[in-house]
């Protein structure tokens, strides 16, 4: 653990600050919440990776101080497979957007999810597409506004942390950008767990979200996210009411082997059966 | 081949492709099954492994190069392939892989026809698609291999060319070269060229996109203590994006820069009689192997004919082209589509020439005497 002026100096590239981030956007603090979580794991930066697609969230890559690579939209998850597979002694980190990771790389997620291969994914979730000024995605609720909903949205969201889980991730939580202790713990959690890591993690978009639904300021939405937020107990889970949603841990299980991992092992066995065929 | 070092044996030619990119250091494959590609993913299933290299199966061909610019980021050599409608799906990052300056090989068997088409059909449709299939202006190389052998040696070629000047590869060989079989050499360890990407040992001010004077680009391996940041934005020399017209034309041109500056070592063609020749028969692939065949038939007949096949097709050999035209006066360029190379002939032997295609789009061969058929009508 080191100061905080010190962690964010670290983790972060100063030549490149400020970031393009509305007023108001909750993307600060969400990658104020992951170089955390890297600084109290130690974790290092010259063998840390992050990887994003296209959008407001993906941007992020590009104020730290590791090894980015900000791909094409929805591909992030892909390319950080390839990543991870070629070089397993890094530490693989995914930032993608709703739209990024749910629509156009929705595919990927589900695959990604399926190999449970070692990534660590941090999907930033605001309802919308901010970058291209506040579409509709396939996040946002039922019945909400957005710019191409000018009469509510007709179609459901995902209950993305379900999907994953079905899929066959094999850690999985939700925090928001109200919740700061909880998303810092989580967070780490989630670079702990070997296997498929997922963290859904909403944040306030007051600029293009929040101005379609009635929420035009980030206190507004921060506020909405606290009161919303159901603590997930597994002993003892209570009923969700309309617009709740659960925050915490939802799931893990580390009975299921890592794919590189299971690799490794697989190389080994073919180099075996080579030497008995000799 | 004289030297006894090698092995000669009998292959596939996706086997060869396979056993080129092994040869030539590929440690990487993502892929997605396709006909008539996918012996090169079975057979790199079962040798990467091996040799401490990875393969995967991916979701779909747009996850398959995702993976292997992955893989190429970290200076893990890869590789992917596929066919006609999986080439369009990966369109997509050829872009990505072009602007970040990943170097990977995209071999695209070719097969007959658009959309779905004719799987198991031949064809050479595909070659502007892999000139032109991404959006905007970029680099682009593609090779077009003839034979078993040249799957070998031009894979190897393929991936020295990604490598030295970071940028993807296209091998494009039709149905018929991946799958037939013949006599392969393949030589020793050491004994053909395997080039590796420049890695610096230091960087100037981030400056980890600075061109050296042949226009290339030397953004270091992933995980190696730089910390450079990749991005399919415009960038500058830092790696960060621009929105300064002039930084933005200075990366579009000095991207593109590569290949006019590299010409001679992108310059690979094979020609034969073409020196005083007034018909010469210009082709590429498969199609050419007949056109050598019908060029010696013609001189057996008194016509002064020859023929010219490039053996790398992007950048296209157009000087070479130009200088055979300042003699020749009729150019017959038979292929397996509507007349893609066509075009570029008489973009570049120009006016006053005459350009005539032989065209066959049924999923078959131009065979060797529906060729000498149509070039005597064509002479008459």
């Amino acid at each position: 653990m080191t100061p905080v002026e010190t962690f964010v100096k670290k983790y972060l590239r100063q030549r490149v600050l400020p970031t393009i981030w509305c007023g108001g956007c909750g993307l600060g603090t969400v990658m104020r919440v992951i170089i955390k979580a890297f600084d109290d794991l130690s974790i290092d930066q010259n063998k840390l990776v992050v990887v994003s697609g296209i959008g407001c969230s993906s941007r992020m890559v590009g104020y730290m101080d590791t090894n980015t690579v900000h791909t094409t939209h929805g591909r992030a998850l892909p390319v950080a497979t390839g990543i991870k597979l070629a070089h397993p002694e890094l530490e693989v980190v995914v930032i993608m957007g709703d739209g990024d990771g749910t629509a156009i790389g929705g595919n990927h997620l589900i695959h990604a999810s399926r190999r449970n291969i070692n990534l660590n994914v941090f999907l930033l979730n605001n309802g919308n597409y901010g970058m291209t000024s506040g579409q509709v995605s396939p996040m946002t609720p039922h019945a909400w506004y957005a710019s191409t909903s000018p009469f509510g949205n007709l179609e459901h969201a995902f209950h993305l942390c379900d999907m994953v889980k079905s899929a066959g991730a094999t850690y999985i939580a939700r925090t928001t950008s109200f919740h700061y202790m909880q998303a810092v713990r989580l967070a780490k959690e989630v670079l702990e767990h070997k296997g498929f890591a997922f963290l859904e993690f909403y944040f306030q978009c007051p600029t293009y979200f929040g101005r379609f639904n009635e929420m035009t300021d980030a206190p507004t939405m921060l506020d909405w996210f606290k009161k919303h937020a159901v603590r997930y107990n597994p002993e003892n889970p209570r009923e969700l009411e309309k617009g709740q949603f659960y925050v915490g841990k939802l799931w893990e299980d580390n009975t299921k082997d890592e794919y590189t991992d299971l690799y490794a092992k697989l190389c080994d066995r073919a180099k075996e059966m080579m030497q008995v065929a000799k | 081949m004289s030297n006894a070092k090698g092995r000669t044996l009998l292959l596939q030619g996706n086997e060869s492709c396979a056993m080129g990119a092994i040869y030539a250091g590929c440690r990487f494959f993502g892929g997605y099954p396709i006909t008539p590609s996918t012996e090169i993913a079975e057979h790199l299933a079962r040798k990467l492994p091996i040799v401490g290299g990875a393969f995967i199966q991916m979701e779909d061909e747009i996850a398959s190069i995702s993976s292997i610019i992955g893989s190429s980021l970290t200076g893990t050599k890869a590789m992917t392939a596929t066919s006609g409608p999986g080439f369009s799906l990966m369109q997509e990052n050829l872009g990505l892989a072009a602007v970040l300056e990943a170097p990977i090989v995209i071999v695209n068997i070719m097969r007959s026809g658009a959309s779905t088409g004719h799987p198991t059909g031949t064809g050479q449709g595909d070659l502007m698609q892999s000139r032109w299939g991404t959006h905007s202006d970029h680099p682009a190389v593609a090779l077009a291999p003839a034979t078993s052998q040249e799957m070998f040696d031009l894979t190897v070629k393929a991936f020295n060319i990604a490598e030295k000047l970071r940028v993807p590869v296209v091998l494009l060989p039709e149905a018929v070269v991946g799958h037939i079989r013949e006599a392969v050499y393949i030589p020793a360890e050491g004994e053909m060229e395997v080039l590796d990407r420049a890695r610096p040992e230091a960087y100037e001010d981030y400056r980890f996109f600075n061109r050296d004077e042949s226009g290339v680009a030397h953004p270091p391996d992933l995980g190696t203590g730089f910390r450079p940041h990749y991005t399919g934005l415009t960038h500058d020399e830092t790696g960060f994006f621009t929105g300064i017209p002039d930084k933005v034309n200075e990366f579009a041109v000095g991207l593109n820069s590569k290949i006019e500056l590299n010409r001679e070592f992108l310059t690979d063609y094979c020609e034969e009689a073409v020196e005083d020749a007034d018909v010469v028969l210009v082709s590429f692939g498969v199609t050419s192997r007949a056109c050598a065949h019908v060029a010696r038939d013609l001189r057996g007949n008194g016509v002064k004919a020859g023929y010219f096949r490039p053996r790398i097709v992007w950048p296209f050999p157009d000087e070479r082209l130009r200088q055979i035209a300042r003699k020749a006066h009729t150019f017959i360029v038979p292929e397996l589509n509507l007349g893609m190379m066509r075009g570029e002939v008489e973009r570049i032997v120009g006016p006053g020439k005459r350009v005539v295609g032989i065209n066959r789009v049924d999923g078959t061969m131009l065979t060797l005497e529906r060729m000498q058929k149509e070039v005597q009508e064509v002479l008459n």
